[in-house]
């Protein structure tokens, strides 16, 4: 199985040099550029002088290796909106809070998905069942966002019980950390849930009417024990299947979430990239979120070798 | 008759009668028996009409600033106004136009080159297959949105780019389950007795190949264009939608941001609106996949 592994992690490593040298060169082959943006034609010298000191006139593939060169060594570059600010720093603090933000969602949604779905299958059909099932139609067709905002609306607004916006480090505290978090968290995890719940009531379902859990009834074994013990886990093979696509909801999710409650995460900082032209930045981005999927998907991929006994045995 | 001519005679006529996996008004039928798809149907007709004859339909100009500011719904204004004084009920009939033009166009647009990429990627296999698979996994590892919003950093805003964007942006999703069903039909009779008689490789796609694997592609597209319709709403809310001038829900309900205490209802409709959609969209989505019972089409997807 470790030839499997070293397989895949060279793969995803071309993954992500290749997103990296996509991003390159898409950025760069679009005709407009951040100093033209920022001068506007009223000092076109400033403009020229600028970009030579960013390096930006020379002829692409020079640029190219620079950069390569730079990003091996771990330098990503330099703001060129604002202030001149590293990019890997502007990175590093932007990464723990929508790091809190994606982990806090998973685990709360992750929980309360996998819970329902069970409960969804072990009693199937009764009302609470189709009420899960509503739920679960409805948080897969709201936008995150409108469901933060209505959050915001409800809890923060009206009831005044959580703060509406920005960020608290945990070293702050637990409750004012997790009280920021609470709510963009229901709001990013939503449709993760979705997916999760639905998938693990019908994986249950299946794995309920099988063979061997006819068996384990006819053995007298108590339905808890069943249900816990030996349909969850085979119910769980799908259900990590499908965690990979519900993960990239959940971050693509926060990305969004973290502009409505104003938390200066990556997904602000790339938006913002995007808004002011900033090259390196956008880069910079990008590339940590490409590392961040490349690696959950492998993650995904591992994990499910190591629960299905079967595909371990067959690779 | 010889002996070789009676078979290829038999061949001939396998060939020309392509088997239809499904008789295809059965469908509608049973489309009919599920209440939610129903119920979701009647909603997008109305919601269809009300964008077509918007201009009718809105009681008043959506850009319109002439009146109070902030008013709550009554009856003059079913759905309040907004911070600038219009009509929030215009500005959102007038909204599901962009909405629905841009969701119905992307899924189309995606479809035809996320199909073709799969045809030829399927059926020729070799070296056109891994280029283009390489490039659609490549793309499969990221979410849809995100890639969107690149492409929106890349092209510009707009509605013309962001149509492409998000066209870009779903292809992956076509061409992975084209291609799998392509690999399945491939190697069906009816197929390899049209390459015995010498048929060309256009007519097979054409006439064999291509009306077997158009089922999952119309479930693929109702999957889509939901999400296409929740990536549109989410540019326009950050800002990398479609122009300011042109009220689309997503960009409403940007707007309705800094006013949330001050008019709740500015928040709560668009993105019921949004919701509604895109829900009776799942509605039917749903029951039409319980319709072409998909995982009768997916043999070949169990090692990806």
């Amino acid at each position: 199985m470790s030839r499997y592994l070293v397989k895949r992690t060279i793969a995803s490593l071309i993954v992500i040099w290749a997103v990296a040298t996509l991003v390159f060169f898409m950025l760069r082959a679009v005709p407009g550029d951040p100093f033209r943006a920022m001068l506007a034609d009223v000092d076109p010298q400033a403009a020229d002088e600028l970009r030579r000191k960013f390096g930006l006139d020379r002829p692409m593939y020079i640029q190219y290796f620079l950069w390569l060169g730079r990003m091996a060594q771990g330098d990503l570059g330099n703001s060129i909106y604002g202030s001149n600010v590293s990019v890997s720093r502007i990175i590093a603090e932007a990464f723990p809070r929508t790091l809190s933000l994606a982990g806090l969602a998973f685990v709360i949604s992750l929980i309360l998905a996998i819970s329902a779905g069970i409960v969804s299958a072990v009693r199937k059909n009764s009302a609470l069942d189709h009420t899960f099932t509503f739920f679960a139609f409805l948080g897969l067709s709201m936008p995150d966002f409108w469901l933060g905002i209505l959050l915001i609306i409800v809890f923060a607004v009206n009831l005044q019980w959580l703060p509406a916006i920005g960020y608290v480090p945990l070293s702050k505290g637990f409750w004012p950390w997790f009280s920021h978090l609470i709510l963009p968290a229901i709001a990013a995890g939503t449709p993760f849930s979705a997916i999760v719940a639905r998938m693990t009531r019908s994986a249950m379902l299946e794995v309920l009417n099988s063979e061997y859990i006819k068996v384990a009834r006819a053995k007298g074994l108590t339905e808890q024990s069943i249900v816990f013990r030996h349909a969850l886990k085979n119910a769980l093979i799908p259900v990590v299947t499908v965690m990979g696509i519900a993960f990239a909801l959940l971050m693509s999710g926060a990305v969004i979430v973290e502009n409505v409650f104003a938390i200066k995460g990556l997904g602000r900082v790339l938006i913002q990239g995007i808004l002011n032209r900033d090259y390196p930045v956008v880069q910079g981005a990008i590339l940590v979120v490409s590392v961040i999927f490349v690696f959950t998907n492998l993650l995904v991929d591992v994990l499910y070798t190591v629960i299905d006994p079967r595909i371990r045995y067959e690779s | 008759m010889t002996e070789t001519t009676d078979t290829l005679f038999q061949l001939g006529k396998l060939a020309e009668t392509t088997p239809r996996e499904r008789s295809n008004w059965a469908w509608l039928r049973t489309l009919w028996r599920s209440k939610p798809a129903v119920l979701g149907s009647v909603f997008l007709l109305l919601l269809l009409i009300g964008a077509l004859f918007a201009p009718a339909i809105a009681p008043y100009d959506p850009n319109d600033q002439a009146f109070e500011f902030l008013q709550a719904p009554s009856l003059a204004h079913p759905l309040g106004t907004d911070d600038l004084g219009r009509d929030l009920f215009s500005r959102i009939v007038f909204g599901a136009r962009v909405s629905l033009f841009v969701g119905a166009s992307t899924v189309l647009l995606s479809s035809l080159i996320g199909v073709l990429l799969g045809l030829l990627a399927g059926y020729y296999g070799g070296w056109i297959d891994t280029i283009i698979m390489r490039y659609i996994d490549l793309q499969w590892a990221f979410p849809n949105f995100i890639i969107a919003v690149y492409l929106v950093a890349v092209f510009g805003t707009g509605l013309e780019n962001v149509i492409i964007a998000v066209t870009l942006a779903f292809l992956d999703d076509f061409a992975r389950v084209v291609r799998g069903m392509v690999l399945s039909i491939r190697e069906r009779e009816y197929v390899l007795s049209a390459r015995a008689l010498g048929a060309s490789d256009a007519r097979i796609l054409w006439r064999h190949v291509l009306p077997n694997a158009t089922a999952p592609v119309i479930v693929q597209a109702t999957v889509s264009v939901s999400y296409a319709i929740l990536a549109e709403a989410g540019l326009s809310f950050l800002g990398l939608g479609v122009k300011p001038s042109t009220p689309t829900w997503g960009l409403i309900l940007s707007d309705a941001r800094t006013f949330i205490s001050r008019g709740w209802w500015l928040a709560v409709f668009p993105g019921l609106a949004i919701t509604l959609t895109v829900l009776s969209i799942n509605f039917l989505g749903d029951a039409l996949r319980d319709i072409f019972d998909v995982r009768e089409y997916q043999e070949e997807e169990g090692g990806s």
